[in-house]
């Protein structure tokens, strides 16, 4: 991976400190009672069942609460970026030689759902396979883990990890949700055996599942954790249509979809349940993005290209889009609300940001004549997904009409969509970047150039960016790293007008008032363990 | 009868291998890579090393010719093989959707059946009057009105009448349970999409009930049989029914095919977990195995049901056997 190099000191405090994300927080709980099955809808059923190699939240709502991980996002205040909590562990640990080694001791008496203990030993063979995959086999978090020399097991209670240099972006990593952790024993007998078998030692035990329909669980009643769970199973329907899984909600065929739906939805079911219906909001760590290629003409100008941003105005696109996608946060490149994240006052200086988005409009129909594309034509690529893609397109299309850019909006399917953009074979795309664990200094990678960013399909080479990227990477000091990232998104979203952020995403859960315990955060991949989650009914 | 019956089971092989050739092609010509898709959900990156291993594995680096040669071969031994998306036996995938795709196929037919034919004798014979209007009515507005619409409709209006009389409001399972584990659980799951596409498959059948059996009723043997005294409702049953049947036979083994695989919408309307909906998840997926196992079986099911269209042709019509 070339990120590696990149991927440089930094203490976890510089990571962020804890960031307050503007969420309508939960309702406040009563005393949890036992007993119950969940019923939660899912939008898609995962290709195979091992997190190890999957990437998609299909996996992880039906399927994390059949595992423990060593450490988590803290499922009491889901939305800090920095408050972990270990799962497996006894206690967080403390960095060693120079923030090089990390010891963590594993809880004793844990045991897999077929009964075997769970030692450090399954705790390495489960890392060692993300980290270090054998041939055969895919692990799609293997860039995570740069950073990591070895993993060892010097005791059945102790882990240690080795990194090759201090990394602030290490802990994150270990709290990624996919980072199940598998029994050696299975691995051993086959390494690929959890893509088609669940084996676990989470707080649900699997039961049962049928293709395209539904994944059962169970209350493991010798979860390591006392007291817990609190439902005595779930059952994670699939459903790939919106209106079905809103009409679940609505007709208490299911009591929650994790992901997240439209503000009209939110609506609909408020009207029609009254309070019987529970709305968590959060600030969503997705954002779309729209790429001009810089190998095509006249995207190889950066007049251009900056013309494109400024006629976009996201103050007021905020506002009205807020009200039929889920979209709503204006933002830089780094998640709002974060401490490395940009101000209002901040952004306003960006083109794009600007509050006077006449000022801005005649800017960039100014750099357009300049540029000699006055009435510019070109097809904007975008993914056939309704939200927040097609909606969001279509307004960037009318933004674009006002400074005299005529844009047709062609739309594929997920596969085809970024087969085009790894072929760099489009005038302009909308891109998504999406994140589990809020880390910012590494959700920028997307931006670098296209030989170190591994999703960057902009057709740029920009080493002064990459620079600044490694730069930021190497500091322990917060207000530094804050400086650098002003820098970066300068170049990015000013100076060089390589990508363009629109509107952060805005997650919203409507479910029934009588699930409790559960926490929106700001990704969909996190907090999904079920153990905390319990029914008034 | 029996040389009639050979000659059209020779016919199916041609058929079945053209659909074999035609989806096979297809298939390939769609842009995008399952192994892809498969690691990064579309986006993202994929180590090279990694596809290389998958397409080797799924046997996507062989010669298109060797492709196919393995899969007919495959077909005709009924191994279908695993599906490139889920690596799972394609058998246990499409088996549990087989069972209720034909359950609402069957029930759908029924709800057809029953409807088509007592609708389209009464608005054949009583033609023109106030009658014949509502019936010729009540099907358009079947024909002119999606399935999946209809299917809207019913769960919003359960949704909104239950809740009015019951104060919580109630809809269709979204959970499939087959009939002999929980009857009651599984019909008030299946009844109401067999119902919203049974009406529309009804009109289709109705409006050619009444127009073959109007054509039958002005025959020289219908008069004839006027003539000898017999009443009318002998008439109908005995000499014009049978004959007018014909073209609703052909129509209703087609309908029942096409229900097989061809109900997307509606499936996902109830989130039926029937084959449509496999059929779109597959072919989204470049899961060509699945895909290409999907269309042989649907195939298959035209052609039985053609060969037994024809074989209730032979045997409503003795001209045809006699040929």
């Amino acid at each position: 991976m070339k990120l590696s190099r990149y991927l440089r000191p930094v203490p976890i405090a510089a990571v962020g400190a804890a960031i307050a994300i503007g969420f309508a927080g939960p309702p406040v709980q009563a005393a949890p009672k036992q007993g119950g099955t969940l019923n939660f809808v899912v939008p898609d059923e995962p290709p195979s069942w091992d997190g190890h190699r999957e990437t998609t939240f299909a996996l992880i709502h039906p399927f994390a609460p059949f595992y423990s991980v060593l450490i988590k996002v803290n499922p009491d205040n889901p939305s800090s970026p920095t408050d972990f909590v270990c799962d497996l562990c006894t206690e967080m640990p403390t960095p060693a030689d120079g923030g090089k080694t990390y010891t963590f001791k594993i809880k004793p008496g844990v045991k897999f759902h077929d009964g075997t203990p769970l030692t450090a030993h399954d705790i390495v063979a489960s890392f060692r396979k993300i980290i270090f995959p054998p041939e055969g086999t895919t692990s799609a978090r293997v860039a995570f883990f740069v950073m990591v020399d070895s993993v060892e097991a010097p005791d059945d209670h102790t882990v240690v990890f080795k990194l090759k240099y201090p990394s602030g972006a290490f802990i994150p990593a270990l709290a990624t949700p996919y980072n199940f952790i598998y029994s050696k024993a299975k691995l051993a007998e086959d390494i690929r055996w959890y893509e088609k078998n669940v084996m676990g030692s989470g707080p649900f035990k699997f039961v049962g599942r049928e293709a395209g329909a539904y994944v059962r669980g169970e209350r493991n009643k010798d979860y390591h954790v006392a007291g817990l769970p609190y439902l005595d199973g779930f059952e994670a329907i699939f459903s790939n249509k919106q209106a079905v899984r809103v009409q679940a909600i609505r007709g208490d065929r299911a009591a929650i979809e994790f992901r997240g739906f439209p503000p009209k939805s939110r609506d609909d079911l408020v009207a029609a349940l009254g309070k019987d219906v529970t709305v968590q909001e959060s600030d969503w760590n997705c954002v779309l993005l729209f790429t001009p290629n810089h190998r095509k003409k006249p995207f190889d100008d950066v007049r251009v290209r900056r013309a494109l941003t400024l006629g976009v105005d996201r103050w007021g696109g905020s506002e009205s889009l807020s009200r039929i996608a889920i979209v709503k946060a204006v933002g830089g490149v780094a998640f709002p609300g974060h401490p490395l994240a940009a101000t209002k006052v901040e952004l306003e200086q960006l083109p794009g940001y600007w509050p006077d988005i006449n000022k801005s409009r005649a800017e960039a129909k100014r750099l357009l004549q300049e540029a000699g594309v006055p009435d510019l034509k070109f097809v904007l690529w975008n993914r056939a997904v309704d939200q927040p893609y097609t909606i969001v397109g279509t307004w960037l299309i009318d933004q674009w009409r006002q400074i005299g850019v005529t844009v047709e909006q062609k739309m594929e399917p997920t596969g085809p969509f970024y087969a085009r953009l790894r072929s760099q074979d489009f005038d302009v795309t909308v891109d998504f970047n999406c994140q589990s664990v809020v880390n910012p200094l590494l959700d920028i990678g997307k931006f670098l150039s296209e030989d170190i960013g591994n999703e960057s399909y902009g057709g740029y080479t920009d080493r002064d960016l990459d620079k600044i990227f490694e730069a930021m990477n190497r500091t322990s000091d917060t207000a530094e790293q804050r400086k650098l990232m002003r820098q970066f998104e300068k170049r990015v979203l000013d100076e060089q007008a390589h990508s363009f952020v629109t509107l952060w995403w805005n997650r919203i859960i409507p479910h029934r008032s009588y699930l409790k315990g559960w926490k929106v955060s700001p990704s969909h991949y996190l907090n999904q363990d079920l153990a905390n989650v319990w029914l008034d009914k | 009868m029996y040389q009639y019956i050979l000659k059209r089971l020779l016919l199916m092989v041609p058929t079945l291998l053209g659909a074999a050739l035609l989806v096979f092609l297809l298939l390939r010509l769609v842009p995008g890579d399952v192994c892809v898709l498969r690691m990064t959900g579309g986006a993202g990156y994929v180590d090279p090393k990694a596809i290389t291993l998958c397409r080797a594995e799924l046997g996507l680096d062989r010669s298109y010719a060797v492709q196919f040669l393995t899969f007919i071969w495959d077909f005709v031994r009924f191994d279908f093989g695993k599906s490139m998306w889920t690596g799972r036996p394609i058998l246990e995938e499409v088996g549990l959707r087989f069972e209720l795709s034909l359950q609402i196929a069957i029930m759908a037919t029924l709800t057809a059946i029953i409807l088509a034919i007592p609708l389209g004798t009464i608005s054949a014979v009583k033609q023109n009057t106030w009658i014949d209007y509502v019936v010729r009515g009540f099907s358009i507005a079947g024909i002119a009105m999606p399935s999946f619409w209809l299917g809207v409709l019913i769960i919003l209006g359960l949704l909104i009448t239950s809740k009015a009389l019951f104060g919580s409001p109630w809809m269709p399972p979204i959970k499939y349970v087959p009939i002999w584990v929980d009857p009651l659980y599984n019909l008030s799951m299946t009844i109401f999409p067999a119902l919203a596409t049974g009406y529309r498959y009804s009109a289709v059948a109705t409006r050619m009930t009444r127009s073959a059996l109007l054509e039958v009723l002005r025959e020289d043997y219908v008069r004839t049989a006027r003539a000898k005294g017999l009443v009318q409702k002998l008439i109908i049953r005995r000499h014009a029914l049978g004959n007018a049947l014909l073209p609703v036979v052909t129509i209703i083994g087609i309908e029942f095919a096409f229900l097989m695989g061809g109900l997307v919408v509606t499936e996902q309307v109830f989130n039926l977990n029937g084959l449509g909906r496999l059929f779109v998840a597959s072919v989204t997926n470049h899961d060509y195995t699945m895909t290409q196992a999907l269309v042989m079986l649907v195939a298959t099911i035209f052609v039985v049901t053609n060969f037994v269209v024809d074989i209730i042709y032979a045997w409503l019509d003795p001209r045809i056997r006699y040929k």
